[in-house]
C-alpha cells in the first residue's frame, strides 16, 4: 500500500509492522520526526512509548525491554548516539536485540542539523567499550527506511544483537512514495527473556564475568557470532559496474548523488559505475574482492573526513587505485561537483 | 527442630551455584556488611508475599552486583546508575511483574541520580531498595554522595569537606517531595528493632507494588566495616550515632491506604487494527494506470520558494501526492531558513517516470517564486528553457533572463478574492499544473477531496483551484 511519507516517519511505522511494541527515546534534530510519529501511533495501538529523561536513560530502558523479550526501538542523532554507546556495549555483551536509528547530523560537538556521514566510526566500528560489533543498515530512501527497519528487527533477533538503521538528515527529512507491507511480523520465541513468570524465573541477563577465562569465553562466543554475520549478512547494490573503468562507492544519501553522477559520466562517455554497501558492517567484502580486479579505480564519496574509505582500502589493497572525496559540516555536493572531482581523479590515472 | 529454624527462605537459592569462587553456601559479602541482612529481608518477603515467581531483580554496579548469586528470581545486572531505567523497561514490558531495583549510594545518588528521580517522578511500578553505607564499597572505599562530613575515604583522605565536596545528600527527603511515589521510608539495619522496621518497610513497599500502586522507595542505612576501616560493632555504633543523626530514620510518605492501583496499560491492538491505524487500508490508488502518460512525462525538477506561512512546503507535498497517484516517482525535500515561522522556506520537488537520484534540486527546470527574495535567490539556477512562475501580487519586478519562460500570476490576490488568503500556495500549484498541462485539474480536485478531512476547507480550495484554472485559460 503506497503512502507519501517522510523518511523518519517511515522508521516509526515500519517498527510497528516489524512487531516492535516498545520505543524509548529522547528528541534530537534531525531525528525527531521518529519520536513524533511514535508518540502519535504507539499509544494508539497499545504499544509502549516513553520519552526518557536522557539518551542514557533511553538506551537502558531499551536494555530492560529487550531483556523482557520485546522488540524495541530507539532513535537519535550523532551527539545522542555518543551518549548511548555505553548502553549499546551492555546490550551487545548481554546479547540483547534492539534497533537503533541514527539520523546523522554534522559534527563534531554540537555541529549543526545538516546531513553528515561522520558517525561511521562510532557506529560501524563498535563505538562503545569492548570487543563487539553491530550490524548496520544504510538506507538511502524512505522506502528503504521501511524495508531495512523491518529487516533490522529480524537480524537483531536472529543473532541477538543491537542493529543500527544508519541514515542522515536528508534521508530522514525527504518524502517519497513508499510501498508499505500490510502485515505485521511475528516475533520469534525468546526463552531466555525475563517475563516475570515461573517459566523464566531461572533466567539471568548479565555481562559481568569476573574470571578472565570466562570473560574470554564470552568474547570468543561473540566473535564466532560476528564471523557468522560477516559470512551471511553482507548486502550491497550496484549500478553499471560490470564494464566500469571507474567505480564510485557511496552509501546512504551520497549513493543517490553518486548515481546521478554516474548517469552524467556515462553521457560523457566515461564508463562509470556505482557500488553501494547496504550493510556497512558486515562490509560487503566478498563482492568488493571481485570488483577490485574488474576495474582500475575506485572513488569513495562520503560526507565525512574519510571513514568508510578505510574499509574499502582494507579490501582493495593494491589491486586498484582508491581515491576519496568528502565534504563536511553539512555541505552536500551537487552531482556536477562530484563529476568534476571524479574526472580529475580519472585523468590522473 | 534446629533444621527448621535455619531453613533458608525460598527467596534465596538453596545453593549459590552461580557463585564462581568460595563456598556456594555463603555470600561474598564482608563480615559485618549490611547487604546480607537486607537480602534476607527481601528473600523472606518474596516467599511470604508469594511474589517469588513474578519478581525481576535488578542489580547494578556495586557490591550487590552479584545479588543474582543469591536471590531466587528473574535476575538482570545493569550498568552503573541505570537500574531505574532498566527497571522501567522491564516493568513496562511486564506490567504484572514485581521489579526490585537494588542500588547502592554511588549508583543511585551519584551516577544514576537522573534515572532515579525520573523513574520516581513517573511513578514506575517498581520498588527501589537504596542501600546507603556512605561509601563506595566495591570500587575501593571512595567518597559517596552520602559520605558524612569529615569522613575519611580513599578520595577524601583529609575528610569530606562540604565547602569542597558538598554535603551528604538526603535522597528520601528529595524523593518524598515528588507526587507519584506511594511509599518513601528510611530504615536502618543496626539493632533488632531497626531490622524489624526495615523488614516492615520493605514488605509494605513490595505489597504495594503487588497491589499495582506504583513506586516505592526504601533507603536502608547499612554498615560497611571494611570500607570504613572499623570493627563490626563500631560500624553499627557509627550508623546509629553519626548516620542516623544526619539521615533521620522515619517515614517520608505513605499513601498506601489512599492511593488507588494505577490503571492497567492498554492491551496491544490486533494486527488488523494496527494496519488500520497506520492508514494502510482502503483504496490503493485514486487513478487508473496510464502508461502513455507515464512514458511521455518529462522529468520535473522544481524549487518552490516563499515566506514561511505561504504554504510552499505543502504545495510541494500536494504536487508529489498527485504524482504518486499517477504512478510517478516523487521526491520532496524541505529546506528552510533558521526561523521556520516567518522565515524563508523552500522545497525541492522531483517528479519522474524513472528512479530519482539526488533529491537535491540544484538545477530546477521549474521555479515557483512566491516572494521577491525567492526570485532573487533562485532565478539564476533555473536551466535554460525552464519555467519561472512569479507571484505578481507581491513581486514587482520581472524575470531578468530571456532564456526561460516566465509566467506572472497574482497568487495572493486570487486567493484573497476567494476569501482564503493563506491558500496562495494552491493558486501557485494550480497555475503550474494548468499552464504546463502535465496533469489534470480535475485530478487535483479529486486528490483534494480524497485527502482532506475538513469539508469546508475542501470547498474553499476547490473554488481557488477553479478560479486559478479560469485565470490561466483567459490569459
Amino acid at each position: 500500500m503506497k503512502q507519501f511519507e517522510k523518511g523518519n516517519a517511515c522508521i516509526a511505522k515500519a517498527a510497528l509492522l516489524a512487531g516492535c511494541t516498545h520505543y524509548y527515546g529522547y528528541p534530537i534534530t534531525p531525528s525527531s520526526e521518529i519520536i513524533h510519529t511514535v508518540a502519535e501511533l504507539f499509544p494508539e495501538v497499545g504499544a509502549i512509548f516513553l520519552q526518557a529523561s536522557s539518551e542514557v536513560a533511553a538506551i537502558n530502558m531499551v536494555y530492560g525491554a529487550s531483556a523482557a523479550g520485546k522488540r524495541v526501538l530507539t532513535s537519535s542523532s550523532g551527539p545522542g548516539i555518543s551518549l548511548k554507546q555505553e548502553g549499546v556495549s551492555y546490550l551487545a555483551a548481554s546479547e540483547l536485540p534492539c534497533v537503533i536509528a541514527d539520523i546523522q547530523r554534522a559534527g563534531p560537538g554540537l555541529g549543526n542539523i545538516w546531513p553528515s556521514q561522520a558517525d561511521y566510526f562510532q557506529v560501524v566500528k563498535g563505538g562503545g567499550h569492548g570487543n563487539y560489533r553491530t550490524p548496520v543498515f544504510a538506507p538511502n530512501s524512505p522506502q528503504e527506511m521501511v524495508d531495512f527497519t523491518i529487516e533490522a528487527f529480524e537480524v537483531a533477533d536472529r543473532y541477538r544483537t543491537p542493529v543500527y538503521v544508519f541514515a542522515d538528515a536528508y534521508v530522514g527529512q525527504v518524502m517519497e512514495s513508499v510501498d508499505f507491507p500490510t502485515t505485521i511480523r511475528k516475533i520469534p520465541e525468546k526463552p531466555w527473556a525475563l517475563k516475570g513468570n515461573k517459566e523464566t524465573k531461572g533466567n539471568l541477563i548479565t555481562s559481568i564475568l569476573m574470571s578472565p577465562e570466562l570473560e574470554e569465553e564470552l568474547n570468543i562466543k561473540l566473535q564466532e557470532k560476528y564471523r557468522e554475520i560477516e559470512e551471511k549478512e553482507q548486502r550491497y547494490s550496484e549500478y553499471m559496474v560490470e564494464d566500469a573503468d571507474i567505480i564510485l562507492m557511496a552509501y546512504g544519501i551520497t549513493s543517490r548523488i553518486a548515481q546521478s553522477c554516474v548517469d552524467i559520466l556515462r553521457d560523457k562517455g566515461v564508463k562509470a559505475g556505482l557500488f553501494r554497501p547496504i550493510t556497512l558492517w558486515p562490509f560487503p567484502n566478498d563482492r568488493l574482492k571481485e570488483l577490485r580486479t574488474k576495474t582500475k579505480q575506485f572513488v569513495v564519496f562520503e560526507l565525512s573526513n574519510g571513514q568508510m574509505v578505510d574499509d574499502v582500502r582494507l579490501v582493495v589493497k593494491d589491486h586498484a587505485k582508491v581515491d576519496f572525496y568528502g565534504r563536511m559540516g553539512g555541505v552536500i555536493p551537487t552531482p556536477d561537483e562530484l563529476v568534476l572531482k571524479v574526472e580529475e581523479f580519472f585523468n590522473k590515472m | 527442630m534446629v533444621k527448621d529454624v535455619l531453613k533458608k527462605p525460598t527467596g534465596f537459592y538453596e545453593k549459590f551455584e552461580r557463585k564462581p569462587t568460595g563456598s556456594q553456601y555463603t555470600t561474598h559479602y564482608c563480615p559485618g556488611c549490611g547487604h546480607g541482612k537486607i537480602h534476607k529481608i527481601i528473600a523472606e518477603a518474596l516467599e511470604d508475599l508469594e511474589i517469588g515467581d513474578n519478581t525481576i531483580f535488578v542489580s547494578p554496579v556495586g557490591c550487590s552486583v552479584f545479588a543474582y548469586y543469591y536471590i531466587n528470581a528473574g535476575n538482570i545486572q545493569s550498568a552503573h546508575g541505570r537500574a531505574a531505567a532498566v527497571g522501567t523497561g522491564l516493568s513496562r514490558s511486564n506490567p504484572d511483574s514485581i521489579v526490585i531495583s537494588y542500588q547502592g549510594d554511588g549508583d543511585l545518588a551519584a551516577i544514576g541520580t537522573g534515572e532515579t528521580i525520573h523513574a520516581a517522578n513517573r511513578g514506575e511500578n517498581m520498588t527501589v531498595i537504596f542501600v546507603n553505607n556512605a561509601i563506595y564499597g566495591m570500587t575501593g572505599g571512595q567518597m559517596a554522595p552520602t559520605t558524612m562530613e569529615g569522613q575519611i575515604t580513599t578520595t577524601t583522605p583529609r575528610g569530606r569537606d562540604p565547602d569542597d565536596q558538598g554535603y551528604p545528600i538526603r535522597m528520601c527527603e528529595m524523593i518524598g517531595t515528588l507526587e507519584a511515589p506511594v511509599f518513601v521510608e528510611r530504615v536502618s539495619v543496626t539493632d533488632s528493632k531497626g531490622i524489624r522496621n526495615a523488614r516492615k518497610a520493605i514488605r509494605k513497599a513490595l505489597q504495594s507494588q503487588k497491589d499495582g500502586q506504583g513506586y516505592s522507595f526504601v533507603e536502608v542505612l547499612s554498615p560497611c566495616p571494611v570500607g570504613w576501616k572499623m570493627s563490626s560493632p563500631d560500624a553499627v555504633k557509627w550508623v546509629k550515632d553519626v548516620m542516623e543523626e544526619y539521615f533521620p530514620v522515619e517515614n517520608f510518605k505513605d499513601l498506601i491506604k489512599e492511593r488507588p492501583p494505577k490503571p492497567k496499560p492498554k492491551p496491544l491492538a490486533s494486527s488488523d487494527e494496527i494496519i488500520k491505524v497506520l492508514g494502510l487500508t482502503g483504496e490503493e490508488k485514486l487513478f487508473d494506470a496510464d502508461p502513455e502518460f507515464l512514458e511521455n512525462f518529462p522529468e520535473q525538477r522544481l524549487r518552490i520558494a516563499g515566506f514561511g506561512g505561504q504554504g510552499v512546503l505543502m504545495a510541494g507535498t500536494t504536487l508529489c501526492m498527485l504524482g504518486m497517484n499517477k504512478d510517478l516517482s516523487t521526491c520532496w525535500l524541505p529546506s528552510y531558513g533558521p526561523a521556520i515561522r516567518g522565515g524563508t522556506a523552500n522545497c525541492h520537488v522531483v517528479l519522474s517516470n524513472s528512479s530519482i537520484g539526488s533529491p537535491v534540486v540544484d538545477k530546477p527546470n521549474v521555479l515557483i517564486a512566491m516572494n521577491l527574495p525567492s526570485l532573487d535567490s533562485f532565478e539564476d539556477i533555473v536551466t535554460p528553457g525552464g519555467l519561472i512562475i512569479v507571484n505578481s501580487s507581491i513581486v514587482e519586478r520581472k524575470v531578468k533572463r530571456d532564456d526561460v519562460e516566465s509566467l506572472y500570476i497574482p497568487m495572493t490576490r486570487i486567493a484573497e478574492d476567494q476569501g482564503l488568503r493563506r491558500a496562495s500556495n494552491m493558486v501557485a500549484l494550480t497555475a503550474y499544473i494548468s499552464y504546463t498541462k502535465l496533469m489534470s485539474i480535475d485530478e487535483l480536485i479529486i486528490l483534494f477531496e480524497a485527502n482532506f478531512k475538513k469539508k469546508e476547507l475542501i470547498r474553499k480550495n476547490v473554488e481557488i483551484i477553479r478560479a486559478t484554472h479560469q485565470y490561466i485559460q483567459n490569459m
